[in-house]
């Protein structure tokens, strides 16, 4: 079975629709899907709702799909560094759903394991526990979350081989395996397509089943805060 | 003299919350002042974690030797050392909420007698997210704030009730401020210590909070 797709737009193909809901991968602006992201923007699918940690910047990330006004609504653990996500969202065009980051990274991780829910003590006794199931084990008590099962994931990985075996970059993987897991289909953009074979197999960050299809594209990997230090002060 | 300036600086405030690290420890520093908390560690084996998926988090690279797949929480760029890990967002909050981090340091808004902890939202104000904050207090063995003891108003930080909305409730074990240190006690707060040419009565007099 062919998984490797010629450019973005032709992997996703007969996977959009409005209203669907997408897991994307990436911290920041680290690990984002662009090229996926900017096929979305120019596919136009509408009334999207996206389970992805941050919103991107305004030109930049999933920042583009608010520009065009395309989401409905974010499930997020940070959005500064946005304006034009805050507007939308002050001005009531935009819904916002806040999850504590680990609690969003484990409902993709239990949605895309077949556990439909989780017991967590994250968040008991704040404003993210109100509505929420409350249960004692040992003597603590810990609130359930519910898994994650998105229409489509996006994920941006290193490297891929044809059968979609995946390894991730430094801190780029972050949310992109879970990511993945809770996809129904999950498409991935690799930096380079290598050969079956050269990848290491104790070393795959994300096993081929989990990965449909995969295309391969040049990145600009941008820097969000750019901080150094000076050679002289060592 | 206004409280802000009595006592330790920022650097001095990070030098004595790195007291509280030991040899082995893997710990989780905030924004901010506990950010600082890594210039101090001294020759003490420290491993940082990074909760967007690292281990073993080095300082900000050399000109140049910038890595956009290589960044903080803060999202700034960073280094890797020899002992660096890296992991997905899942895991990594695995060994948070599992209680594997021994200590995390951390920035606040208020903090209560009973250890409640607010730093991340202020009702009618911009709201950016709580990020890992919560996963953070409600996992790790030992969460330790620093933070100024009263705000620009003058009035104190450390409070009978937090008025803002929780990060965490019960969750803070010690309190680092410009004016001292206090430990979350039954009935109340315990103070450790009090910073350099800050007397008990001063230390007393800016604090909401009962003190034991």
């Amino acid at each position: 079975m062919n998984k490797i797709y010629p450019n973005a737009k032709a992997a996703l193909d007969g996977v959009l629709f409005d209203g669907m809901f997408i897991a994307s991968g990436g911290f920041g602006l680290c690990g984002i899907p662009e090229l996926l992201l900017q096929a979305i923007k120019e596919a136009g699918t509408k009334e999207l709702t996206f389970a992805s940690n941050n919103a991107g910047i305004d030109d930049f990330g999933i920042g583009i799909l608010l520009q065009t006004k395309q989401v409905k609504k974010m499930i997020s653990s940070y959005v500064g560094e946005n304006a034009e996500f805050m507007r939308q969202y002050l001005s009531g065009e935009l819904e916002l759903e806040f999850n504590p980051q680990g609690t969003l990274a484990e409902r993709m991780r239990a949605g895309g394991s077949g556990i439909p829910g989780f017991y967590t003590k994250t968040g008991v006794g704040t404003l993210i526990a109100e509505g929420k199931e409350h249960k004692d084990f040992d003597g603590q008590t810990y609130i359930l979350e519910r898994g994650l099962v998105a229409d489509l994931a996006i994920v941006k990985a290193w490297k891929a081989d044809d059968t979609g075996n995946v390894v991730f970059r430094k801190t780029s993987r972050n949310f992109n395996p879970p990511a993945a897991m809770c996809g129904k289909i999950c498409v991935v953009e690799v930096e380079e397509i290598v050969p079956r074979g050269s990848l290491e197999p104790d070393s795959i960050h994300l096993p081929g089943i989990y990965v449909h299809r995969i295309i391969e594209g040049k990145h600009e990997n941008r820097i969000e805060h750019r901080t150094t230090r000076k050679r002289e002060e060592v | 003299m206004t409280n802000e300036s009595k006592g330790w600086d920022r650097n001095q405030m990070a030098a004595r919350a790195a007291e509280e690290l030991e040899d082995g420890m893997y710990v989780n520093l905030g924004i901010g002042i506990p950010t600082l908390v890594a210039n101090y560690v001294g020759d003490k084996d420290i491993t940082l974690q990074s909760e967007n998926g690292m281990l073993g988090m080095g300082p900000f690279p050399f000109e140049g030797d910038e890595d956009p797949d290589l960044i903080n929480a803060g999202k700034q760029t960073i280094t890797e050392l020899s002992r660096t890990s890296y992991f997905d967002s899942a895991m990594s909050f695995g060994m948070i909420r599992g209680g594997k981090i021994a200590a995390a340091i951390l920035g606040a808004m208020e903090v209560a007698e009973n250890g409640d902890l607010a730093n991340w939202m202020i009702p009618g104000k911009l709201v950016k997210g709580m990020g890992g904050a919560m996963d953070l207090v409600a996992g790790v063995g030992r969460v330790v704030v620093v933070m100024d003891h009263t705000n620009k108003h003058g009035e104190s930080k450390v409070l009978k009730a937090c008025t803002l909305p929780l990060t965490g409730k019960n969750v803070v074990h010690r309190i680092i401020t410009n004016l001292g240190v206090l430990d979350v006690v039954e009935g109340g707060l315990k103070i450790v210590e009090t910073a350099d040419g800050v007397t008990e009565t001063e230390l007393r007099a800016a604090t909401e909070a009962t003190i034991v």
